[in-house]
């Protein structure tokens, strides 16, 4: 075990992240895998928007059409936006309650491997047999009926990495609960750990409804179950519902913690206190209760009667108020600071009058005799754009270029993150404004064509255009990276110069140990009322002692391989004629299960960083 | 139980302290088990027996079971002891959405 | 406190489950993973109230035709007693009493073999004497399903039993299997939790009509 940076290798270097159980290492791999996906993601759209750019098209077929789309959707929630949001929670949330790191490193590791070989799984699908095209939601009348592998794919590849999401939700959860550093109690924790909190916990409970849905559908299609089959007594609205009871839950899994990076933002580049934390800690926490009574409002028109519409209308709008705290609560914190308008700082800006508009046609689409009119059109496909791009996205860039030094040592450059962003937010708002319109004129989404003279023309051209605009602003994203990486110039604690939480008291990027001792904290924003008095650093809460850490492990990647293994097993014995179908998939479980085994009666209590060692690369005094 | 250890300063005084409250509770955990034994004989009684109509039997039952359940959970699985609270509210949370998910298919599904 | 330490008498502490942070935090994810595991449960219950009696031909069983008290009542009180045994050996664990603690988890264990020997029974009974199956009827999928995932975790229990049975046979007790044994107890109660509810929900309602 290597205790210090010194340069190694590729070979050890890639054992090292095989195997590491370090939180920042962690965050470091979601960052890549969900960065890769989002680019995979991102082709997808670019494809659907080339083949909607004039009408009757043949840039696809309407097939690969129905796989692009079904797999954007699938890549961009699961895939891309979930394990990117997993990214920040693991790298700054440990810090921010002054932790040396998260409950279970291990069960960390493993709900990454889950992941990544779920993707890994569900991506393969381009290059076997076939995507899966039945739409993200995959209602099961359509997908019951799909030929061929592709919604095998998708159920399993799903059931893999929703296993790892809800590992990890697990774990954030006992993380915040058991191992806050002395004096962080739960009313001094930042929003953004807070938003993690809500969100572990609504992970906690959407995602066994997911997870028994996803059964149901591979019992039904693998293994010959009538669950959807009307036919032999099934009923398909039972999918329906599970997707939704997990479903409407995950776009708030997906928006708060943006809400919480926002959060942090505004604080940091108006220089105030988030105006209203006790109120912005309340909101939150209802928008997650509320988040798991709404979902049938996304199926108003499949007939469950006017009462049951009425009860989930109402609770939707009601939704709009602990959000409308939150606006407010940010436009206040704004309010009479000194603003400073950093690339971070532009997206939440930006942020909040384009989340706005997604929430004001959410209250339209909540609306459930509206509902009627919107249902299934490009209205509704530019209401959660403007939620999920203008909320979800714009946290995920803002938060990647105020967490960078935190987890790279190294600043983006801030004139291509302005470029980055103004081409990112014009092309969005090009991209998704004129949906709308095109929903309220009667372009129905999912479809592959058009025909001319509908008046779709132009307004698709627009839609196309801004689409291209946001690819060039991610380019010139992964432009800044390689440059930054190159150039390797290291910064200090706190390179924005106004940081307000624990994370910023520490080194970017922090020793692996994070906190050599754990810090005293003395109310909201620790680090910042130390500095308000002076102070370099946190007051350390314990002497200087032994550190003790957890050892690093191959086995979360083997426990992983071995329900990848399977799956393939799972989906191919159905085949005419497979012989190796059952036997590959009990071959996967046991090696699952055997590695469970090895890890259950291999003693690991991991290894101390003894006090010496500690002093010893210790400039001087305390660097907590 | 409290978290921590219990301490006179002599530990022998502490086990047989120790040893006399955990039988004590051990005898409770008998007493909780020949409940639920009885709860259970109950509620297959009024199945077994003729004369109830289903309108009775079935709310009957559902609430013998609940009051086994809380059983389990607050002896059994020690949940009325300290140090509870945080299991406490996520499995409170996990039954009212448990609660809402059966409402739901057991009225707003087509039949 | 070190993990490994040799324990006394004297030095074992009131709460062996909760006294490393490791353990803490064992302990509380593992309640936490019971709250997701109720949803879980639910979720397959509900299934099973929806599709319950959901056959496509009038000549198929339903779930009056099925089930019968004998049966249902003695896997229910095996189950029972079983968690009984298990608080037994939690009780023993408390006194430091570790042969004891084994010998009451090995008894737990044979009751969930015998509870999973009489279900295996029970299933291959419908399957052949009424054409019963996983396939013949959305009833059917649903009620194996859900009856066969708590069989599923009975057999993932006594497995995880077994190993810590096994696994700390030569070594007795220490504050870091203590909490291992401590959540895997916890399992098994849970486990009858469900159980309560399967008796109740899919049986006995099941006889009601």
């Amino acid at each position: 075990m290597s205790t210090n940076a010194q340069k190694r290798g590729f070979g050890a270097t890639l054992w090292d992240y095989l195997t590491t159980v370090d939180h920042k290492k962690i965050a470091h791999l979601y960052l890549i895998a969900g960065g890769l996906f989002f680019l995979i993601g991102g082709l997808e759209a670019l494809f659907i928007r080339i083949q909607l750019l004039k009408p009757n098209n043949d840039f696809v077929s309407a097939g690969l059409f129905n796989e692009l789309l079904t797999m954007h959707g699938t890549t961009m929630i699961f895939l891309a936006a979930m394990p990117l949001v997993f990214a920040f929670m693991n790298a700054v949330m440990p810090l921010q309650i002054g932790a040396r790191d998260v409950a279970f490193p291990f069960l960390n590791s493993l709900g990454f491997w889950l992941f990544l070989f779920g993707g890994l799984f569900l991506n393969l699908s381009w290059f076997l047999d076939a995507a899966p095209n039945a739409g993200w939601t995959s209602y099961a009348s359509l997908s019951i009926a799909q030929t061929g592998h592709g919604i095998d794919f998708y159920a399993l590849g799903l059931q893999i990495a929703g296993l790892g999401t809800l590992i990890g939700g697990i774990n954030f959860l006992v993380t915040i609960i058991n191992m806050r550093a002395p004096g962080m109690t739960y009313m001094r924790m930042p929003m953004f750990t807070w938003t993690t909190f809500v969100v572990s916990a609504l992970i906690l409970f959407a995602f066994p409804p997911l997870t028994v849905g996803l059964f149901l559908m591979t019992f039904d299609r693998m293994f010959g179950a009538n669950f959807f089959d009307a036919a032999m007594g099934g009923n398909t609205i039972i999918w329906e519902h599970f997707f939704w009871i997990f479903g409407h839950p995950e776009v708030y899994i997906l928006i708060l913690p943006a809400f919480g990076i926002f959060s942090e933002i505004f604080a940091i580049f108006s220089r105030k206190r988030l105006f209203g934390y006790s109120s912005m800690v309340f909101a939150t926490v209802l928008i997650g209760f509320l988040g798991f009574m709404v979902w049938a409002h996304h199926m108003f028109t499949t007939g469950l009667g006017p009462i049951a519409n009425s009860i989930f209308a109402v609770a939707t709008m009601a939704i709009a108020v602990p959000t409308g705290i939150k606006i407010f609560n940010w436009l206040f914190t704004m309010w009479g600071g000194s603003i400073r308008f950093t690339t971070p700082m532009l997206w939440a800006v930006a942020f909040i009058p384009s989340f706005l508009m997604g929430g004001v046609t959410g209250v339209m689409l909540g609306s459930a005799a509206q509902d009627y009119q919107y249902h299934d059109t490009y209205f509704v496909v530019a209401h959660f754009h403007y939620v999920i791009v203008g909320g979800v996205v714009f946290a995920l860039f803002a938060g990647a270029h105020l967490y960078w030094p935190k987890m790279f040592g190294t600043m983006l450059n801030e004139v291509l993150g302005k470029i980055t962003f103004v081409l990112f937010f014009v092309g969005f708002h090009m991209t998704f404004f004129i949906q709308h319109f095109l929903g309220l004129w009667g372009m129905p989404r999912r479809v592959f064509t058009y025909l001319p003279g509908q008046g779709f023309e132009t307004s698709n051209v627009v839609s196309s255009i801004g689409a291209f605009l946001m690819a060039a602003g991610v380019i010139v994203l992964l432009i800044n990276v390689i440059i930054t990486s190159v150039k390797n110039e290291k910064v200090g604690n706190d390179p924005w110069g106004d940081g307000r939480t624990l994370e910023w008291a520490l080194s970017s990027p922090p020793p692996y140990y994070n906190f050599k001792q754990l810090p005293l904290v003395r109310g909201l924003d620790a680090y910042w009322i130390e500095k308000m008095e002076g102070k370099k650093g946190m007051t350390p809460a314990e002497p200087l002692g032994d550190i003790h850490m957890p050892n690093n492990s191959f086995i979360p990647f083997l426990i992983s391989l071995g329900l990848f293994i399977a799956a393939f097993g799972a989906m191919y014995h159905g085949d005419e004629g497979n012989t190796w179908g059952i036997p590959v998939l009990i071959f996967g479980l046991l090696f699952t299960i055997g590695s469970m085994f090895v890890r259950s009666i291999k003693d690991d209590h991991g290894y101390h960083i003894p006090k010496e060692e500690l002093i010893d690369d210790n400039d001087k005094g305390v660097k907590a | 139980m409290a978290n921590g250890q219990i301490n006179s300063g002599n530990p022998r005084v502490d086990i047989e302290y120790r040893r006399k409250k955990n039988a004590e509770e051990m005898k409770h955990q008998v007493i909780t088990f020949a409940l639920m034994i009885f709860l259970t004989l109950i509620a297959f009684v009024a199945v077994a027996y003729e004369g109830f109509t289903g309108w009775f039997i079935v709310p009957f039952i559902l609430l013998l079971a609940g009051v086994q359940v809380v059983f389990q959970l607050f002896y059994f699985m020690h949940m009325s002891h300290e140090g509870h609270e945080a299991p406490k509210l996520f499995m409170y949370t996990g039954v009212l959405i448990a609660f809402v998910t059966i409402l739901c298919y057991t009225t707003i599904i087509w039949w | 406190m070190h993990v490994e330490e040799k324990m006394t008498v004297e030095t074992w502490p009131a709460a062996p489950e909760k006294q490393t942070l490791e353990a803490k935090n064992k302990f509380l994810g593992f309640w936490l993973f019971l709250g997701g595991e109720t949803v879980l449960f639910a979720s397959l219950f509900a299934t099973y109230l929806a599709l319950k009696d959901s056959v496509p031909r009038s000549d198929m069983p339903l779930a009056k035709d099925l089930f019968e008290i004998p049966l249902v009542f003695a896997m229910t009180m095996i189950l029972l007693t079983s968690s009984l045994t298990s608080v037994y050996a939690m009780y023993h664990m408390k006194n430091f009493s570790f042969k004891k603690m084994q010998v009451w988890l090995g008894i737990t264990v044979v009751l969930g073999l015998a509870f999973l020997g009489l279900e295996i029974y029970e299933f291959n009974h419908y399957v052949h004497e009424f054409g019963h199956t996983f396939t013949s009827s959305a009833f059917g999928s649903a009620f194996y399903t859900l009856v066969g995932f708590h069989g599923a975790h009975v057999a993932f229990g006594l497995l995880w039993i077994t190993t810590l049975i096994i696994r700390n046979s030569k070594r007795g007790l220490n504050l870091y299997n203590a909490p291992k044994y401590y959540v895997a107890s916890l399992y098994w109660h849970f486990i009858d939790v469900v159980w309560v509810f399967i008796f109740t929900v899919v049986y006995l309602m099941g006889m009601v009509g």
